[in-house]
Formats: C-alpha cells, sequence, structure tokens
C-alpha cells in the first residue's frame, strides 16, 4: 500500500502521466508497468475490474476537457496496474482534480462578481460625474483623482447608440451590407474600447500613471458632451449650430480629459503626444457622428457624383459647358430644399 | 409508585388530592399514535400523474399561467406571480410576433430596408441580458432568468402598439396618422415601464432604483422608436 500512501500524499502532478494516458485510451505510452505501485493484496473480481472499467471511462469523458493543463509527467500505470481499492482511490482522485479544475476555471471566468467594484455607484455621483465631464480642472501639477467607474460610461455608450439610431432613421440612411443597429452599436462601443486601448497604450510608453479602468471611464464621461450635442443637432439641421455645439460642448469635454491626463503625464514632448492624439480622436469622432448619418450628406453625394454619366464613348459629345452647370446648381438647391 | 403517592397524600390532605390515584397512567397501556405531520402528501402523486396525463391538460395549464402573467402585466399590481414562477414561453411568443410584425422589405430595395427579423430579436434578448445583468452587478437580488422574464412580458403593451399602429397604416400614412401613432406608441412605451419598473425595483437596494430603470427606460424606448418609424413597404 506504500504505493498507494505516496501517491495520496503527492500532488496531482504524479498522476500527471496516468491521467495523459487515460485521456489517449492508453493506446499510446510504453507497456510498462509499474510493479511498485501494484495493489498485490486485494483480490480481482471480474465485477470490480468491470465496474472500475465503466468508471474510467466515463471519468475520461470528463477529464478531457477539464485537464488540459496537466504536466505530462513520463510516469505511467498500466491499464493492468489498477486493481480493486488501488484503482478506486486513483479514479477518486483524478475526480476530485478535475473537479477542482473546472470549478476553478468557471468561477474565474463566468464569475460576473469581478466587474461588482465598478458597479458600486449612486444616483448621486454619476449626476456629479457627468456635470464635472464638462469642466476642465484647472490644478495640473498635481495627479487628478479619476473615479473607476463603468456604470456610466456604458450608460452613456448605449445611450449614444439610440441617439445614432435616431439619426440614422431620420436621415434614412442605407445600410446595404449590414443593419442600423449593429453598424450604431459596432461605432461606438468599437470607439470606446478601441481608443481607450490607444491611449492607454500610448499612455503606457509616455509613462503616465493611468490604470486601464480610469481610461475607459474618463473617455466614457467625455461622450457625454457628444451625447448631447448629437441629441441637439440631429433634431435641429443647423450647419452653424452644429459646428458652435462642436467647439463648445466637444471642446470642453476634450479639454477636460486633457486636463486629467496632463496632470498625470511627466515631461512636455509625452505630455504633447498624449493629448494630441485624444484631443484629435475625440474632436473627429464627433465630425464623423454628425456627418456620416446626416441627410444633407445624401443630397452632396448626388450632385458631386452628378447625373448618369454614360461610359466613354470614341465618339466626341457636344456637352456646352453653360448648361452642365445650370443642371449642377438646380440639382443641389432642389436636394437641399427636399 | 404513582398510586403509593396517591394513597399516601390522600392520607395527608384528602380533598385535594382525592382523585389523584385515577389519573395515573399505568404502564400496560401503550401509547400509540401518529406523529407524522401531513405535508400536503399530494405532490408526489401529482408528479407521477403529470407523466399520464393527456397532452391537453399540460398545454392548457402552461398556457392558463401565460395568459394569467399577461393580465398581470397589463394591470400592474404588486404580485409576485411574475417573479415566483418565471417562464419564457410568453417572451419568446411576443417577440417572436413583435419582430415578424416589424419585419421590413428586402435589403435590396430602394428605401431603407427597416430591420430584419434577426436584429429585432436579437435586440430584444441582448438587451434584456444587459439590464439583468446591470441590476445584478449593481446589488440586485433578483434572479437571471426572473428578470428576463419581467422584461420580456412587459413587452406586451408595445405589441399591442405594433398592432394598432399597422391597423392605423392601414388607414393611410399622413401626419394624422403619425399623431395618432406617436400617441399610442407613447402611451405604450410608457406603460411598458411602469409595469417592468413596478416588478423589478423592488429587488434593488432603495437608493439605486434610478440607476436600474434608465436602461430599462433606454430600452423600451429603443423598441418604441422602431415600432413608431415603422412603415409599411
Amino acid at each position: 500500500m506504500s504505493g498507494a500512501v505516496a501517491a495520496r500524499g503527492g500532488a496531482a502532478a504524479d498522476w500527471g502521466g496516468f491521467e495523459d494516458t487515460m485521456q489517449a485510451g492508453g493506446s499510446s505510452g510504453s507497456a510498462v508497468i509499474d510493479m511498485e505501485n501494484m495493489d498485490d493484496t486485494s483480490g480481482s473480481s471480474f465485477e470490480d475490474m468491470g465496474e472500475m472499467h465503466q468508471r474510467m471511462k466515463e471519468e475520461e469523458e470528463e477529464e478531457a476537457e477539464a485537464a488540459g493543463g496537466e504536466e505530462e509527467d513520463g510516469e505511467f500505470l498500466g491499464m493492468k496496474g489498477f486493481r480493486g481499492q488501488l484503482g478506486r482511490q486513483v479514479a477518486d482522485q483524478m475526480w476530485q482534480a478535475g473537479k477542482r479544475q473546472a470549478s476553478k476555471a468557471f468561477s474565474l471566468y463566468a464569475n460576473i462578481d469581478i466587474l461588482r467594484p465598478y458597479f458600486d455607484v449612486e444616483p448621486i455621483q454619476v449626476r456629479n460625474r457627468l456635470l464635472e465631464s464638462m469642466i476642465p480642472v484647472k490644478m495640473i501639477n498635481f495627479p487628478q483623482k479619476i473615479a473607476g467607474e463603468l456604470y456610466g460610461p456604458l450608460m452613456l455608450v448605449f445611450t449614444l447608440v439610440a441617439i445614432l439610431l435616431h439619426g440614422m432613421k431620420t436621415s434614412d440612411t442605407i445600410i446595404r451590407e449590414g443593419t442600423l443597429m449593429g453598424t450604431a452599436i459596432g461605432t461606438c462601443f468599437g470607439y470606446w474600447l478601441g481608443v481607450s486601448s490607444f491611449i492607454y497604450f500610448l499612455a503606457y510608453l509616455c509613462n503616465a500613471q493611468i490604470t486601464m479602468v480610469q481610461m475607459l471611464s474618463l473617455l466614457g464621461y467625455g461622450l457625454f458632451g457628444h451625447c448631447v450635442t448629437l441629441f441637439i443637432t440631429y433634431n435641429i439641421h443647423f450647419h452653424s449650430l452644429f459646428y458652435v455645439f462642436w467647439l463648445g460642448i466637444g471642446g470642453l469635454s476634450t479639454l477636460r480629459m486633457v486636463a486629467v491626463l496632463v496632470s498625470r503625464t511627466v515631461g512636455h514632448t509625452q505630455r504633447l503626444i498624449l493629448c494630441g492624439t485624444l484631443s484629435a480622436l475625440h474632436m473627429l469622432f464627433l465630425l464623423y457622428l454628425h456627418f456620416a448619418y446626416h441627410k444633407v450628406v445624401e443630397g452632396i453625394l448626388d450632385t458631386l457624383e452628378g447625373p448618369n454619366v454614360p461610359p466613354f464613348q470614341r465618339v466626341a459629345r457636344d456637352i456646352p459647358v453653360v448648361s452642365s452647370a445650370v443642371l449642377n446648381t438646380t440639382v443641389k438647391v432642389m436636394a437641399l430644399t427636399s | 409508585m404513582a398510586a403509593a403517592e396517591g394513597s399516601g397524600a390522600g392520607g395527608a390532605a384528602k380533598p385535594l388530592f382525592a382523585g389523584l390515584s385515577d389519573v395515573s397512567i399505568s404502564e400496560d397501556i401503550p401509547v400509540e399514535g401518529e406523529i407524522t405531520v401531513p405535508v400536503g402528501s399530494r405532490s408526489p402523486d401529482e408528479d407521477y400523474s403529470t407523466l399520464d396525463e393527456p397532452v391537453r391538460d399540460t398545454i392548457m395549464r402552461d398556457l392558463k399561467a401565460v395568459g394569467k402573467k399577461f393580465v398581470h402585466v397589463m394591470y400592474p399590481k404588486k404580485s409576485s406571480a411574475l417573479l415566483r414562477d418565471w417562464d419564457l414561453w410568453g417572451p419568446l411568443v411576443l417577440c417572436v410576433s413583435l419582430a415578424l410584425m416589424l419585419q421590413g422589405g428586402s435589403a435590396d430595395s430602394k428605401e431603407d430596408g427597416g430591420p430584419q427579423f434577426a436584429e429585432v430579436f436579437v435586440i430584444i434578448w441582448f438587451g434584456a441580458v444587459v439590464i439583468t445583468l446591470n441590476s445584478k452587478l449593481l446589488g440586485g437580488t433578483i434572479s437571471f432568468f426572473q428578470s428576463l422574464c419581467v422584461l420580456g412580458y412587459c413587452v406586451l403593451p408595445l405589441t399591442v402598439a405594433m398592432l394598432v399602429c399597422r391597423l392605423v397604416l392601414l388607414a393611410g400614412s399622413g401626419t394624422v396618422s403619425f399623431i395618432v401613432r406617436l400617441i399610442v406608441v407613447m402611451a405604450m412605451f410608457a406603460w411598458s415601464t411602469l409595469a417592468s419598473t413596478a416588478f423589478l425595483a423592488d429587488s434593488q437596494p432603495p437608493n439605486r432604483k434610478a440607476l436600474v430603470i434608465y436602461p430599462i427606460f433606454l430600452f423600451y424606448f429603443v423598441i418604441s422608436w422602431m415600432i413608431l418609424t415603422f412603415t409599411a413597404q
């Protein structure tokens, strides 16, 4: 029984080789039987062997996915080594190890409690942070505090999706290969996650003191200005109004993010790189959102392409310049007034 | 022993302990009776009999449960029937019917094709899952499927609104019909949001109710928007 005792006291690594061969169905591996570990004292009845074999088979299937990361030791216990009690203990241990691994993996990846601390907010805090996201801080010599919270940014991204949907519908945007909803969600989430990651990477290069969650939170709250601007300008179609909002509200939220980042970065070049990139991306995104899904764009595109031009022909056509200019202007006027 | 006590005490104070010897319990009579408490012991029988009952009975029972929940949604009182016995039949039926009615033309048509069946389906279920996760992360005590059940059943007023919109669109598609549709959809949207709030808000810590209500508001707003901007092909 010394073999069994040693096995019980040892780690799962001792049985790692066995599991590996069990998964392979015993077909691979050497035929060497480790005589030390055989249990000679227990009788081996046919019923025992049959039951053992059945349990082994069941555990094989379960272990196949759970024991993926097991070490591969050279130790091998032949199939004939499992008689009676030793076999049962081994099978038991395998089952326990497999179950432990599976539940560890499950609790690590499928546990939403990892995100729980980031959602620990009160409504009044969310409201304050929304308002503060439009107010640039003055003190940039002292690192500003950023709340690592994900509820506000997530809700703002979903609100932006809803506003974008509204804008796309009212401008009769035609999406050929894809859906309206898919495009809206893809754009907003792609911006939030993608630009956050990119700026975090730049911050890592420029030695800025900011974590990923803080960056996600900062950029998310910066989308509040975007939401307000787009909500107003998708309903009131004045170009000059949009530009005023773009500079005013977009500028304020960008200034806030830039000030917070500057307060956490040392060195002029680094500050310039980080903040220049962020402000460019943020402002350009607002510009893109306004113009990509706006009614007027359709009209402009039509006039730029001109009326249906027939393919190039060898016979020169005599089209007077004046009449085509008149045609273009008329179409432009009609598109703007329709 | 008791008889001896009784006779001894009887000698000392006769009027008080006169009948004490009559009260003693002899050891010859065994004490017997039933100690088990009847705990509705019909349930094992019921389990066996639901396998043998005709299919019609099973279906009618499920249909009645679904119908009862519909009634609870239309008249939202603070009852826990929706939460206790959750089921996803009602949400599935509502989601499929709404997606069928909202389905636009093919994507190749010149006008905006309108949301496709899969789009509406995915929006409703994905949105419900996100709201459920959000309410759980904010400290809610409701389970995943209970929340899905409530959110799915509260789509009923919006499905009714979609039916009404389609009928109104059959009549015409001018400004008047738009105003009628707008009023109907807004009323049903408010009804949906209030109904789901009545069921879900109780499971949240009291100071965070607003944080849970906002995503529900957004979810039903998106669905209402899809209904309102639906134009028949």
